[in-house]
């Protein structure tokens, strides 16, 4: 359980330093180490049972159906990490304190520190890959939004992007090399792949596997030829660059190739590609080194250089050599941090980070002088530092180690590596410390900084004198246990000791020391020597090829996604005739339907011949609007026929209503929409998409013969109808489905209805701005118009048929739960009725004496809907479960009441207000378009004024 | 019987493609009407064709047509209605906005980049 704690508590922890903030700097310096302490102690309270050998495990299931749990255990090589990430954490966020400026928002600089941690503790901490997986794409995410902390500044910002595009990348290739492990084992568990080495590398998947685990641990860990992101990265806070990119998140890809070292490593595969990654990384980071006079940039590639040290170390494969690695990881861990404090120390008292301006500095500030001396010389491999004795063991094992079967490859480039580490350590500790202050125009005049800012750098300077002096006593356990879990069997013979002999790593060791001191004693000639020198730039590179990447996207999005929703929509026609065409040959028998076919009736064929008439009239003769909207009411009304003729009245009655209303809202569209549509399409256009549009007709057309000459299988049609009547109290099936057995769909749909019609009345509404604005303003008005707009024959007939059309909506709802009808229908019939009058006597006139409120209709509609569903809750039963009782009154007689009809209520006030405010609003538009006022009178020529005037007028 | 509900379902939906793949915002709207009713007889279809058969329960009818199809299609119908609105509504907003009635929604003048004129 406490493992789980241990890494949850960052995550946990990252809101307190936003909420603490408010309460001061300290405090939330405070809160923020108050957690990393609370884990470290944790962590410490199991680290003597993990160094005796004990490994602690637990386990939750998340998703056991994708092998992904929440599993973590801590053995060994958990253990080293998890107490670098979570001590060198505790010490940077002592440091930061101090560092950070007043200006800086310090909150959410440590939320991000704290995520950053949780998410490195949950790498080394992870027993599942896929969880480990999750957690290093967040390692990737916080360091981003670390890197670019300084968002002000445009270096941190690219810094930022690039390490996130490379490591990102590189995460991408180790999903999937991960992925293809879990193939090879069968489990996602890393204890279960630990133990299955011959399986794994016996499988012809090795190598991908190898090659894009690999990938995504050099991006990580900025091995060559991915180390230029690293450098760039610098530009973060120097917080952020001592504990991301010295002590933790570089070291994630070593820790995870030293993690599955006992499954991956041993082959030539793993010696050829990472022992040679390594080298030369090691060799090529040290050479740059040597030439950046930006401290940051120094120890930046010296980082580099050392973490290929230890990644040529794991790759040559051999026990002893991951001892080495391993030991050389915690000396690393602790003289990289502390520099990277010293530098930043140096940049907060001095101003500057340039070397060439700095010098003499240890006169001035005497204890970081001491701290960055001392680190500076482990880095070096100066005896008797920790530094020293890793490199020692390194370089013998360089001694052992055959390259293609050369015995002098290895040696000689990581003595050279050697003796290239010696000079830019030595730069650091005499041209920053030593000599005389080369500009005495400092920004700021140096002091030794505050206890906060040299404390943390000092203990880890301790940490360094004492391993180097006590190795075996100080880390020797901690080696012990880790290398055991790398290596996942038997430790080697070694010893961790300053003395070994007169070895050859010896001999090699002071070769470099002293060509290093040459090297910096002439360092001003090798500079000019080479100045001429052509330097890749990684970042123009990088640039350059981001741009390019850019570019051909664009060039492909440009061609498939070039904005012509027409070629969208064949393309989409053509894949789903595609798939359907695919699926019928896929299936090799294809018999023809045995169920007994009904006779054509005569009616039946006449209504046939008229829809294939009326459907080739509305295509081919499309281009009159007016033509082929009337045409698409005839096939309304064939349709509606036909759901007549084929048993289902409920839908003929709802297809009819809906093709008023339809037809009517056309015309309303068609009078702002040009009459006419233009002939533009070429034959080519034509034909092609004719091909398509038959193609997509026979295949529906097709499926649906297929489907009706075939008997219904059994469905769940038999339990509505034997259920209608006992459980939802009416005979009318149909109606009982919609709102009652599947009122909930019902209740969906209603609501879809109301949002599409408020999303027409915001259209509408906004529709008084901008360009729309302007063109109905000028709208030049069509004299083709009725000298009549509102004839009085048709006022008079439409307020007779009012009280008529409503009463028969009335009826039509009433009866719907037994009889064909309901809510739909109702509402429909209703809308038709008022639009009517609308029509009939104009707007205004209407409007004044319907003052009703279509939202508020809907709104209602809906609440009504769902306070019927919700009242059966009341009897403790589930939403829309409906209840009915025979009522019996006096000269009515006996009559059923259901709940269902409160739900149908909602329905038909849903139908009506959505159907009103479609409309409604469609005719705001005419009427700004045709610049005309509401009518107040009913009629254009009322008789009774026309006979009052002459009289008046006489 | 069940051919000419087949063929009719066929053609509307070949119909109704061919006037949604035009340039022009209302034959685009009529191609999505009758696709509408392909769309709304083929889901009525699934349940098979029954002559008088209503399914409203009478005292001593056995045999009703199935009335789940219909029931689905009923609520279909009135949303294609609803979204038929909508689109007539984007179409005319569309139209007000950039001066022409294209799909593609090029402003007057700045014909498609695509060059994809139907």
């Amino acid at each position: 359980m406490s493992l789980t704690l241990i890494v949850l508590l960052p995550f946990i922890g990252a809101v307190l330093p936003a909420i603490m903030i408010r309460a001061g700097r300290n405090a939330c310096a405070t809160a923020t180490g108050s957690i990393t302490l609370l884990a470290l102690i944790l962590l410490m309270a199991k680290a003597p049972a993990v160094i005796s050998g004990e490994v602690f495990q637990v386990s939750y299931s998340w998703l056991p159906e994708l092998g992904l749990n929440v599993t973590f255990f801590l053995d060994g090589l958990g253990l080293l990490f998890a107490t670098l990430i979570l001590g060198i954490g505790l010490l940077i966020i002592i440091y930061a304190r101090f560092y950070l400026s007043k200006d800086d928002p310090m909150g959410r600089f440590y939320a991000f520190l704290l995520l950053f941690q949780g998410a490195m503790v949950g790498i080394v901490l992870s027993d599942n890959i896929l969880l480990l997986l999750v957690f290093w794409e967040l390692t990737s995410l916080s360091s981003f939004l670390l890197i670019g902390y300084w968002k002000h500044l445009p270096e941190g910002r690219q810094g930022a992007r690039m390490a996130l595009a490379v490591t990102g990348a590189g995460g991408l290739a180790m999903i999937a090399g991960m992925l293809i492990l879990g193939d090879i084992v069968g489990s996602y568990d890393l204890t279960v792949i630990l133990q299955n080495a011959d399986l794994i590398q016996a499988s012809p998947m090795y190598v991908p596997a190898l090659v894009l685990i690999l990938l995504g641990c050099f991006t990580k860990s900025a091995q060559f030829p991915f180390h230029f992101w690293l450098p760039h990265a610098m530009a973060a806070p120097t917080p952020v660059s001592a504990y991301l990119h010295s002590a933790t998140m570089v070291k994630a890809g070593i820790f995870l190739m030293a993690r599955m070292w006992p499954v991956l490593s041993g082959t030539p595969e793993w010696f050829y590609i990472v022992a040679t990654a390594g080298l030369v990384t090691m060799v090529l980071g040290a050479w740059i080194a040597i030439f950046k006079h930006d401290l940051k940039g120094l120890l930046a590639y010296s980082t580099v250089s050392h973490l290929g040290l230890i990644t040529m170390l794991l790759g040559f494969g051999t026990p002893i050599a991951a001892v080495a690695g391993v030991f050389h990881i915690i000396n690393h861990a602790t003289f990289k941090a502390a520099l990277f404090m010293t530098a930043g120390i140096i940049d907060h008292e001095t101003g500057t980070r340039d070397i060439r301006r700095l010098g003499g500095l240890l006169n001035l500030m005497p204890i970081a002088g001491t701290i960055g001396i001392i680190s500076a010389a482990s880095m070096a491999g100066i005896i008797p530092l920790n530094g020293f004795l890793s490199k020692e063991m390194m370089l013998e094992e360089a001694w052992h180690t055959m390259w293609l079967d050369q015995g002098w490859v290895v040696p000689l480039l990581a003595t050279v590596g050697a003796i290239f580490s010696v000079a830019y350590s030595f730069r650091f500790i005499f041209h920053v410390w030593m000599g005389k202050p080369r500009d005495e125009n400092l920004p700021h005049h140096p002091h030794d900084p505050p206890f906060g800012m040299w404390g943390p750098p000092a203990l880890l300077t301790v940490l360094v004198v004492l391993i180097g002096l006590f190795p075996a006593v100080i880390a020797g356990p901690l080696v012990a246990a880790t290398s055991s879990a790398v290596i996942g069997g038997e430790l080697p013979e070694y010893h961790l000791a300053l003395w070994h002999g007169l070895t050859p790593a010896l001999g090699m060791s002071v070769i470099a020391i002293v060509v290093g001191a040459l090297l910096l004693m002439r360092h001003g000639a090798l500079i000019s020597a080479t100045a001429n020198l052509s330097r890749p730039d990684a970042k123009a590179m990088f640039d350059c090829a981001i741009a390019k990447l850019v570019a051909l996207s664009r060039v492909i999005s440009d061609n498939l996604h070039n904005g012509s929703l027409q070629r969208y929509l064949s393309v989409m026609i053509v894949a789903s005739v595609a798939i359907g065409v695919s699926g019928f040959y896929a299936e090799p028998d294809h018999t023809a339907g045995t169920r007994e076919l009904l006779d054509v009736s005569p009616a039946a064929a006449i209504g046939w011949v008229l829809l294939v008439v009326t459907s080739i009239a509305a295509v081919v003769m499309h281009h009159n609007r007016l033509l082929s909207l009337l045409l698409v009411g005839v096939i309304g009304l064939i349709v509606s026929l036909g759901f007549i003729y084929l048993s289902a009245p409920d839908l003929a009655l709802t297809q009819i209503s809906v093709e008023v209303v339809t037809v009517i809202l056309m015309l309303l569209a068609l009078n702002i929409l040009p009459k006419e549509t233009p002939k533009e399409s070429l034959p080519g256009r034509k034909l092609r998409d004719g091909v398509v549009s038959i193609a997509a007709g026979l295949g529906i057309g097709g499926a649906i013969w297929a489907i009706m000459t075939r008997d219904l299988p059994n469905s769940i049609s038999a339990y509505h109808l034997a259920n209608s009547k006992i459980e939802g109290g009416g005979t009318n099936v149909v109606n009982v489905i919609l709102v009652d057995f599947r009122g909930f769909d019902t209740f969906g749909e209603i609501i879809v209805l109301g949002i599409a019609a408020l999303s027409i009345f915001a259209l509408i509404e906004t529709v008084t701005q901008g360009e729309a604005a302007k063109r109905l303003a000028n709208w030049v008005v069509s004299n083709r118009r009725s000298a009549d707009r509102h004839p009085m024959m048709m006022v008079v007939a439409t307020r007779v048929m009012l009280p008529l059309s409503l009463m028969v909506g009335v009826y039509i709802f009433l009866r719907g739960h037994n009889e064909p009808g309901g809510g739909f229908i109702a509402g429909l019939v209703v809308s038709v009725a008022l639009v009517m009058q609308y029509m009939a006597s104009g707007f205004g006139w209407t409007q004044n004496r319907m003052k009703v409120n279509y939202h508020g209709m809907i709104g209602l509609g809906v609440i009504a809907a769902a306070i019927t569903g919700a009242s059966a809750w009341v009897a403790g039963l589930p939403f829309l479960t409906s209840g009915f009782v025979h009522v019996h009154l006096p000269i009515v007689g006996e009559f059923e009441l259901a709940s269902a009809m409160g739900f149908d209520l909602g329905v038909f006030l849903t139908v009506v207000g959505a159907v009103m405010l479609a409309l409604a609003k469609l005719s705001q538009v005419e009427r700004m378009a045709e610049h005309i006022d509401v009518n107040l009178d009913p009629m254009d020529h009322d008789p009774s004024v026309r006979i009052a005037t002459p009289e008046k007028e006489a | 019987m069940e051919f000419l509900v087949a063929s009719s379902i066929g053609l509307l939906t070949t119909c109704g493609t061919y006037l949604l793949l035009r340039g022009r915002t209302f034959p685009v709207v009529i191609g999505l009407a009758l696709l509408s009713y392909a769309v709304n007889v083929f889901l009525f279809a699934m349940g098979r064709l029954t002559i008088n058969m209503p399914p409203i329960l009478r005292e001593g009818v056995t045999e009703y047509t199935d009335p789940l199809p219909q029931a689905l299609v009923l609520t279909a119908i009135v949303i294609s209605f609803g979204m038929t609105a909508l689109i007539v509504v984007l179409s005319i907003r569309t139209f007000l906005e950039i001066g022409n009635d294209h799909v593609d929604g090029q402003p007057v003048g700045e014909p498609s980049e695509a060059g994809d004129k139907n």
